[in-house]
């Protein structure tokens, strides 16, 4: 990777420093205004204003010099590149479960650069041993990097080679994947990797940070480390999503990959369970289990590996006064073979809905509908309004999180080809394939009367 | 005693004075600045802080301190005066414009130079004290100058940052903090260190102080000011001493601190003149406990009983030197007590120069000498703990050892109220800062500048005459009140109710110190209380008399009221009628001296023995006056 020299400056301030030939890193001074300042020569921030330079002075602080037109800049030293001395790894220890953890964005275990701020990711499976030697004592550690995005540039062929590379690596003698992931859209690859892996013989784990990797707090290894620990010895064969419980260090959660969605947007515990609890807890590194449904663990039997997915699916979320046509449009648009609609309570959208629904799945378009209540089922008996919606082919999806509802349809459609039929996918989306649908609707636990 | 020569010593003092702003809101996020701990709806949680890697190759010693302790953090957030930011659940918000307004204010006053663009960063602090594990800080100016007695100091920088969370409790594997605090905005002024004597250092404490105070915009009281001393001697080293909280405690601090360096320096010449050489100490703790079987010492029974152990380490040459005391509290066995704590976190050490003690035989010692080979000049350390901890004390106290040998070791310490220090931890290398970049810089415009430029708020010796001439005052009770920094609070009294400034300022200061002197606690009283000890008496409740008797009532009382006070104290006035009524029978009673011309004297004593602390004695020398002219017009018309 060819980094700019000057990154961050343009324009004359950018001139200004080419012709002192100049890049950052280097020790510069700078006469700016009757004052002449010392210190390294530090990157500037994409969206702040232009005609400024940014040094690190002596003390450790960053200030910001204005430039104007008898502004010199001078150099006084090159930039000495930083030089990581990592701790030596720990020794690995053979008789633990081998582990992998693959990467696809965002950083797990960093180092800074403090001359610079520069945060440099560590990817190697030495890397993060020596950052994180807590690790060396729970599992056989390999580290790879499938690739280095953000969360939210994820797309279905991300989940398909996602799903390649684990299924790879169990078929290569691993004993657990742990996949880390940008939390932005976890859940949705969560429930992605969940249909795609069906019955996987060794737990599949999801983990991310809410913090980054260079903060002393950030949540990265203390997930990490629970993530490591539940692919070496959870006893099931699930894809699950490893996180923060609450804002507190020492618990942390694995929820099951079709039932997790991220509801905060920057608190440690953002990822709940929805409709359930968590499989399991894990506190001082000990699994506490919630319930005995699950895959178990080694088992190869009814493993498949289905990694198809159709973008040609869309989650709409029905408001007051969404025109009816915006479906017909979307689906002429973008030649869209099924819709989840996220309706209103129990499954309801506006009445005018109905002639267009009914249009649509007369064309053999499959359409969905889920609550955007987020917690509950669909029920759309109870109404006139919902019985004519269900009368016109509207499939109710039961207490299906609208997510996951999304990402099967992708999945169903994936599965299917071109042709598909709309009863078929009526029958898979309505039977429980990996847990995305429950029978039983239990109360929140927790508060005593 | 010799007096300290401090010129020929080259003493040299540099100051951090940190002060805490009175914003509406913290430094970054909206939670209030004035809130209280323990009023409100309280969550706790644990936490685990962990330092990303550096390219700093080598380790730094502050940092290695502090991972090597690495605990459990448990955190208490009141809801009230706690949000998801100081939780480092949430992004900052974006820097206090009311506070870089102030610290901007303040670098003016000095004549420092506000930079272009604030940049803040980030400052690893691993000790939990930060939600986050590093401090947000930032240059606000560089340079400028203050003046004591004609020399003039310059000014480095000017920094604006984040108060740190209030440690509640530290035990081996947890500490405790409350994050009330965590946040609030502090402005940091940090000198040059050409500061050359301990009473130049406190006056340039208050100068900078005083430059502060006439920002009108830093908190007052307990805990809001914290002075931090940079102290190096020729021969010395620069330590850095963090803490002192009173003002009058700064030459005190700095003379301790040079006694230790000289001390120090002392030593090393005396050790080196034993011929001890640094190969010839090595680590080598012997268990000993065998040896404590029988003892007397209730302690080490103790201690024994829990499963602990007694170690001993020999010190080669260190024979006497360890009790060695030229200056009273200044022993080098004082500084090896404080790294074991600090380090192992031990209760204390023993050591053969102050022993037989402590129920510690002379048999005892000698069999402990003759252990671990200890020779004539030799001391012996022992520590009593559970074996790992005893183990790693003795290191620390060999470590302590070896830097005796070359003087006085680079340190941060902790002012204790007594003007000593405690060994807190190694000094920090070179700064450990990263960028904030959930913050965008923000630039500091010349039209800002000149509008507060325009608009600089007096200094401390204006707003004394503005004071002393708007209320009548003498300029040396305003004074007072500016140093006692009741000025605020003063001009909220008089501004609001109908009371005479005088006596106001009299009971902000005079009766205040009075009451102190007698033992009364008078920290625990506050602003709100005085503002309704004035409106009640501007309403007539009490007599002006009461208020001493109130206030000490209110300081051993402090969660009480004052209404509650003046019921207790019984001081409330009657009412008008019964004053009148009293009076008149009063008059009634002496109609002898309705002719007398001394009546309204002899008179008097009378009431006040009566309404004394009750009712105001002006108001009852008017009734007086008025009744008895009633009563003289009523005979002159009868006869």
């Amino acid at each position: 990777m060819s980094e700019d020299p000057l990154q961050g400056y343009s324009g004359y301030v950018r001139r200004l420093l080419e012709e002192a030939g100049v890049k950052i890193g280097d020790e510069i001074r700078i006469v700016s205004d009757g004052s002449s300042y010392e210190g390294v020569l530090i990157a500037r921030y994409e969206i702040a204003e232009p005609d400024y330079v940014v040094i690190k002075l002596k003390n450790g602080y960053n200030i910001g010099v204005k430039v104007t037109t008898g502004s010199k800049v001078s150099k006084i030293a090159a930039a000495t590149p930083p030089a990581f001395r990592p701790r030596p790894p720990p020794e690995q220890k053979p008789s633990l479960p081998r582990v992998t953890i693959v990467s696809t964005g965002g950083t797990i275990a960093s180092r800074i650069d403090y001359r610079t701020g520069g945060v440099k990711a560590a990817l190697s499976a030495n890397d993060l041993l020596s950052l994180v030697p807590e690790l060396a004592d729970i599992a056989r550690v390999s580290a790879e990097i499938l690739f280095s995005i953000f969360s939210e540039n994820i797309t279905v062929n991300h989940w398909e080679a996602i799903a390649r590379k684990v299924d790879e690596l169990f078929k290569k003698g691993e004993e657990g994947v742990v996949i880390a992931h940008g939390t932005d859209t976890m859940g949705y690859t969560a429930a992605a990797l969940s249909f795609a892996l069906q019955k996987p013989p060794y737990p599949v784990v999801l983990v991310g940070a809410q913090r980054s990797s260079d903060r002393p707090s950030s949540d990265a290894a203390t997930n990490l480390i629970a993530a490591v620990e539940t692919a070496a010895n959870a006893p099931f064969g699930e894809v699950v999503v490893c996180m923060h419980y609450w804002h507190s260090d020492d618990k942390i959660a694995l929820h099951r990959g079709t039932r997790v969605v991220k509801l905060h947007t920057s608190s440690r515990d953002a990822f709940k369970s929805i409709n359930t609890e968590p499989i399991a807890f894990l506190t001082q590194n000990r699994l506490i289990l919630n319930t005995g449904e699950f895959n178990k663990r080694g088992g190869w039997h009814g493993y498949k590996l289905e990694p198809f997915f159709d973008p040609r699916a869309m989650l709409v979320k029905f408001y007051p006064n969404m025109p009816p046509e915006t479906l017909l449009i979307l689906r002429e648009k973008l030649r869209l073979r099924g819709f989840i609609i996220e309706g209103t309570g129990l499954g309801h959208v506006n009445a005018d809905f109905i002639p267009v629904l009914k249009q649509l799945v007369d064309e053999g378009v499959f359409v969905g509908m889920t609550s955007q209540c987020k917690f509950g089922r669909v029920n759309m008996f109870v109404y006139e309004n919902g019985r004519d919606i269900m009368r016109v082919g509207v499939t109710p999806l039961d207490d299906m999180l609208s997510e996951t509802a999304l990402v099967k349809l992708m999945w169903c459609l994936g599965k299917m080809g071109e042709k598909h039929d709309v009863d078929e996918i009526r029958k898979m989306m309505l039977t429980n394939m990996a847990g995305e649908l429950y029978s039983r609707s239990l109360p929140t636990l927790g508060i005593e009367v | 005693m010799e007096k300290l020569d401090y010129s020929k010593l080259g003493l040299k003092v540099g100051l951090e004075i940190h002060r805490q702003l009175n914003t509406r809101h913290k430094l970054f996020c909206e939670c209030p600045t004035d809130a209280k701990e323990d009023k409100g709806k309280k969550i706790t949680f644990r936490r685990y802080l962990r330092e990303a890697q550096s390219e700093l190759g080598a380790v730094d010693p502050a940092a290695l301190f502090e991972a090597k302790k690495r605990k459990s953090i448990i955190y208490y957030a009141e809801l009230d005066n706690v949000c998801l930011v100081e939780m480092d659940e949430e992004p900052p918000h974006s820097l206090n414009a009311e506070a870089v307004e102030i610290a901007l204010t303040a670098a003016l006053l000095m004549d420092a130079k506000p930079v272009d663009e604030i940049h803040v960063m980030r400052k690893i602090v691993i000790d939990g004290s930060n939600t986050t594990g590093f401090q947000r800080t930032c240059v606000v100016a560089l340079g400028g100058v203050i003046k004591v007695d004609g020399k003039e100091i310059p000014i480095q920088t000017i920094t604006l940052e984040e108060d740190a969370a209030r440690m509640l409790k530290t035990s081996d594997r947890e500490v405790e903090y409350d994050l009330t605090r965590l946040g609030i905005p502090l402005i940091e002024i940090s000198t040059a260190p050409v500061i050359t004597s301990p009473e130049e250092a406190a006056k340039a404490a208050k100068a900078i102080g005083d430059i502060l105070r006439a920002t009108r915009k830093v908190k007052r009281g307990l805990g809001t000011v914290r002075q931090d001393l940079n102290i190096s001697i020729i021969g010395g080293a620069l330590t850095e001493i963090k803490g002192v909280q009173e003002l009058d405690l700064i030459p005190k601090v700095v003379e301790n601190e040079v006694k230790r360096q000289l001390h120090l320096i002392e030593v090393a010449a005396k050790l080196k003149e034993r011929g001890l050489k640094e190969d010839m100490l090595i680590l080598n703790p012997v268990d000993v406990t065998d040896i404590f079987s029988e003892t007397q010492s209730k302690l080490i029974r103790r201690k024994l009983s829990e499963g602990m152990r007694v170690f001993a380490q020999r010190l080669p040459r260190f024979r006497g030197l360890l009790s060695y005391e030229k200056w009273p509290g200044i022993r080098l066995g004082a500084e090896m007590a404080g790294r074991a704590k600090a380090w192992a976190n031990v209760e204390g050490i023993f050591h053969t120069d102050e022993l037989p003690a402590y129920g510690i035989s002379q048999e005892e010692v000698e069999a402990v000498i003759s252990r671990v080979a200890a020779e004539e000049m030799d001391a012996v350390v022992m520590v009593v703990s559970k074996e790992d901890k005893a183990r790693e004390a003795l290191e620390a106290v060999l470590q302590r050892a070896s830097e005796a040998l070359k003087g006085v070791p680079e340190e941060t310490r902790a002012a204790k109220p007594d003007g000593t220090t405690v060994y807190m931890r190694p000094r920090p290398g070179a700064a450990r800062m990263y960028p904030e970049t959930d913050i965008p810089p923000m630039a500091v415009t010349q039209e800002r500048l000149k509008h507060l430029r325009e608009n600089l708020p007096p200094t401390l010796g204006k707003i004394t005459a503005y004071i002393s001439e708007k209320y009548g005052l003498s300029r040396q009770l305003v004074e007072q009140l500016l140093d006692k920094e009741m000025i605020e609070v003063f001009e909220e009294i008089v501004n609001r109710y109908r009371v005479q400034a005088s006596v106001v300022a009299a009971t902000l200061t005079e009766t205040i110190t009075s009451l102190k002197r007698e033992g009364v606690q008078v920290e625990s009283l506050e602003d709100k209380h005085f503002v309704e000890i004035f409106r009640m008496l501007s309403n007539g409740v009490f007599a002006k008399e009461a208020i001493p008797d109130i206030l000490r009532w209110l300081a051993n009382n402090p969660a009480e009221s004052v209404e509650k006070a003046v019921e207790k104290l019984g001081v409330r006035s009657p009412p008008r009628e019964e004053l009148e009524k009293t009076i008149e029978e009063l008059l009634e009673v002496n109609k002898h001296l309705l002719d007398d011309k001394k009546a309204i004297n002899k008179l008097m004593g009378d009431l006040m023995r009566i309404y004394r602390g009750k009712v105001d004695g002006a108001l009852l020398n008017q009734l007086l006056r008025q009744k008895l002219e009633e009563a003289r017009a009523r005979t002159q018309q009868q006869s």
